[in-house]
C-alpha cells in the first residue's frame, strides 16, 4: 500500500503544481472568472453538485464503455478480415482512413435524425471514431508475427487457420487492447459531441449535455466540475484497460517492462 | 551403437544434383546451390558444414518442402525444421510449446501435454514444464525447441545451426544432451552448421560445402564412438581435413 502511494506521487505532485499555477493565474491574471473559474471554485462546484454529476456520469460511462467494446470488436474483426484478404485490404483500408476525416458533429446530427435521441446514435458516433485506432494497431499486431515463425508452423503442418490461431491471434490481442487505450481518450470526446448534439431536456442526459447546459446558463464552475469528472473517468478507464491487458496478455506486458 | 530400424537400407534422404537460384536484393539472380548431391541413411546424423551464405539454409528449406528445386530431385520422408532461433511462442509454457505439433495434429490438449511431459522427463527437462520462454536460458529454450521438433512425429529432422547463438560452454552441454536425446529417440538428422568442431563431435558423416554456389567439396566418415571429446586426436585430425577442404572450397 505504501509502495503504491509512492508510485502515484509524481502524478499527484504534478497535478498539485498545475492546480497551483491555475489558481495563481486566475488570482493575479486578467482573465474573467466567468470564463475561467479558479480551481477552488471548481472544487466547490464539484462538492455541491456531487449527486447531479454522479447521476450524469452514469449515461456517459455507459456510452463510453459500450462504445469501446463495440469499437474493439468491430476494429478487431475488420483487422482480421483485412489481414486475411489482400483484396479486402485494398477495398476497406482507404475507406476506414477516410471515415476518420469526416466531421463527426455532422454525422452525429444525421444519426440522431435517423435513430432518435436514445443511446444508439451516441454509440454509433463513439464506435465510429474509436474503431480506427483498434483497426490500425491490430493490423500491425497481426503482421508483426515473425515470417520465420509462420515458416516453422508450416513445417509442423499447420493450416492457415492454425497459424492464425496459434501465432497471429495471440500476437494481435495486446495490440488491439493498446488500440483501445488510444481510442479511449477520443471516446470521451465522442461522447461529449454526441451528447451535446442531442438537445434532450431532462437532468440526467450525460456529462456532455451537462457541460453544454451549464455553459449556456453561465454556470461555468459546474461545467468545469463536469469536465473534471470526465477527466478522472478517462484516467480510470485507461488504467482498467492496462490492467486487462496485463491479465489477458501477460507476455506483452513483460517484454515491454514497467512503462505504465 | 545406433539403433537399427527395419527400414534401413535405402537412404532416408537422397539429394540428387539439386540447383537453386533466387532473386537477390538488387533483383539479380543469385545461385545458392549448384548441382549438390547428398544422402543420409536412416537414423544417421549428417552434418553439412560450409561458410556463411553457401546455401545451407536453402538446402534445408528444400528438404522440408518450403521451397522447390529447379533442377535435380530430393527424395525424403516429411521433415521437421528446427531453426537457429528457437521461435518458441511467448504466450505458451515450455510444455505447450513442445506439444505444438501435437495440438496442430488436433490431439486433445491433455493428451498432448501428457506426451510432451513424458519426453520432458526422459530428456532431463522435468521441472520446467510450466516455465515460459522468457524464464528459460538460451540452452533450455533450444532444448524445448528440439523436443517440439521431435514431437512433430517426423522421422527426419532438419537442424539449422541450432546452437549457433549459444556461448561455448552451453554449446558443449547441448552437444552432450543432443547425443543423449538421439540415443533415446533415434531419428535421421540433417544438421547444418558452420562450426566444424560441432560437426565432428556430433555427426556420423560430414559433407563440406564450398562457398556460394554451394557444392559438396568433401565427404568425411566419422566412425567414432560417442560421446566424443573435442580434443580427441582423431576428432582433431578430421577437423583439420574439413578445414582444409573448406579453404579449398572458398579459394575457388
Amino acid at each position: 500500500m505504501r509502495r503504491r502511494a509512492l508510485h502515484a506521487l509524481p502524478a499527484v505532485a504534478l497535478v498539485a503544481m498545475l492546480l497551483g499555477a491555475w489558481e495563481l493565474y486566475v488570482e493575479y491574471g486578467s482573465v474573467e472568472r466567468l470564463v475561467l473559474p479558479a480551481p477552488h471554485e471548481v472544487g466547490k462546484a464539484l462538492w455541491d453538485n456531487a449527486g447531479l454529476l454522479a447521476s450524469n456520469l452514469g449515461p456517459t460511462a455507459e456510452e463510453v464503455v459500450l462504445g469501446i467494446v463495440l469499437a474493439l470488436v468491430s476494429g478487431f474483426v475488420l483487422a482480421v478480415a483485412i489481414h486475411l484478404s489482400p483484396v479486402l485490404r485494398r477495398a476497406v483500408y482507404p475507406l476506414a482512413v477516410g471515415s476518420q476525416a469526416v466531421p463527426i458533429a455532422v454525422i452525429a446530427v444525421l444519426l440522431i435524425f435517423w435513430w432518435g435521441f436514445g443511446i444508439l446514435p451516441k454509440l454509433a458516433v463513439i464506435t465510429l471514431i474509436c474503431f480506427f485506432p483498434v483497426l490500425v494497431t491490430t493490423v500491425d499486431g497481426l503482421a508483426s508475427v515473425d515470417p520465420e515463425q509462420l515458416k516453422l508452423l508450416r513445417t509442423l503442418d499447420a493450416s492457415r487457420w492454425q497459424a492464425f490461431r496459434f501465432a497471429e491471434l495471440p500476437a494481435a490481442l495486446p495490440a488491439a487492447i493498446s488500440g483501445a487505450r488510444i481510442a479511449l481518450t477520443v471516446a470521451v470526446i465522442g461522447a461529449y459531441i454526441a451528447e451535446s448534439q442531442t438537445a434532450t431536456t431532462g437532468a440526467y442526459a450525460g456529462l456532455g449535455h451537462e457541460i453544454d447546459a451549464d455553459l449556456t446558463a453561465l454556470q461555468t464552475s459546474r461545467a468545469y466540475a463536469a469536465a473534471v469528472v470526465l477527466f478522472v473517468f478517462a484516467i480510470a478507464c485507461f488504467y482498467t484497460l492496462a490492467l486487462a491487458e496485463r491479465r489477458l496478455a501477460p507476455w506483452a506486458y513483460r517484454s515491454r517492462g514497467d512503462i505504465r | 551403437m545406433r539403433p537399427q530400424t527395419e527400414d534401413s537400407g535405402a537412404p532416408a534422404v537422397l539429394v540428387r544434383r539439386v540447383s537453386r537460384t533466387y532473386a537477390g536484393r538488387d533483383g539479380a539472380p543469385v545461385q545458392a546451390l549448384d548441382g549438390i548431391s547428398l544422402h543420409a541413411d536412416t537414423n544417421e546424423l549428417l552434418a553439412v558444414v560450409g561458410p556463411s551464405g553457401c546455401g545451407k539454409t536453402t538446402l534445408l528449406e528444400l528438404i522440408c518442402g518450403l521451397q522447390s528445386c529447379e533442377m535435380g530431385s530430393i527424395e525424403c520422408a516429411p521433415a521437421a525444421l528446427m531453426p537457429q532461433r528457437d521461435l518458441l511462442l511467448p504466450w505458451l509454457g515450455a510444455l505447450d510449446n513442445a506439444a505444438l505439433a501435437l495440438r496442430i495434429a488436433r490431439v486433445p490438449r491433455a493428451r498432448a501435454r501428457e506426451q510432451a511431459a513424458k519426453l520432458f522427463a526422459e530428456l532431463g527437462l522435468a521441472g520446467f514444464e510450466q516455465a515460459h520462454p522468457h524464464e528459460l536460458s538460451g540452452g533450455m529454450r533450444q532444448r524445448v525447441a528440439f523436443v517440439r521438433t521431435l514431437l512433430s512425429g517426423k522421422k527426419l529432422l532438419c537442424l539449422d545451426e541450432p546452437f549457433g547463438a549459444l556461448d561455448a560452454i552451453t554449446r558443449a552441454e547441448m552437444h552432450a544432451w543432443l547425443v543423449d536425446a538421439l540415443r533415446i529417440q533415434a531419428r535421421t538428422v540433417v544438421l547444418v552448421t558452420h562450426d566444424v568442431e560441432e560437426a565432428m563431435v556430433l555427426a556420423d558423416r560430414v559433407a563440406v560445402l564450398s562457398s556460394r554456389p554451394g557444392r559438396v567439396v568433401e565427404e568425411l566418415e566419422v566412425g567414432l564412438e560417442r560421446p566424443r571429446s573435442r580434443t580427441d586426436p582423431e576428432v582433431v585430425a578430421l577437423r583439420e581435413r574439413a578445414l582444409i577442404a573448406l579453404g579449398r572450397g572458398s579459394a575457388r
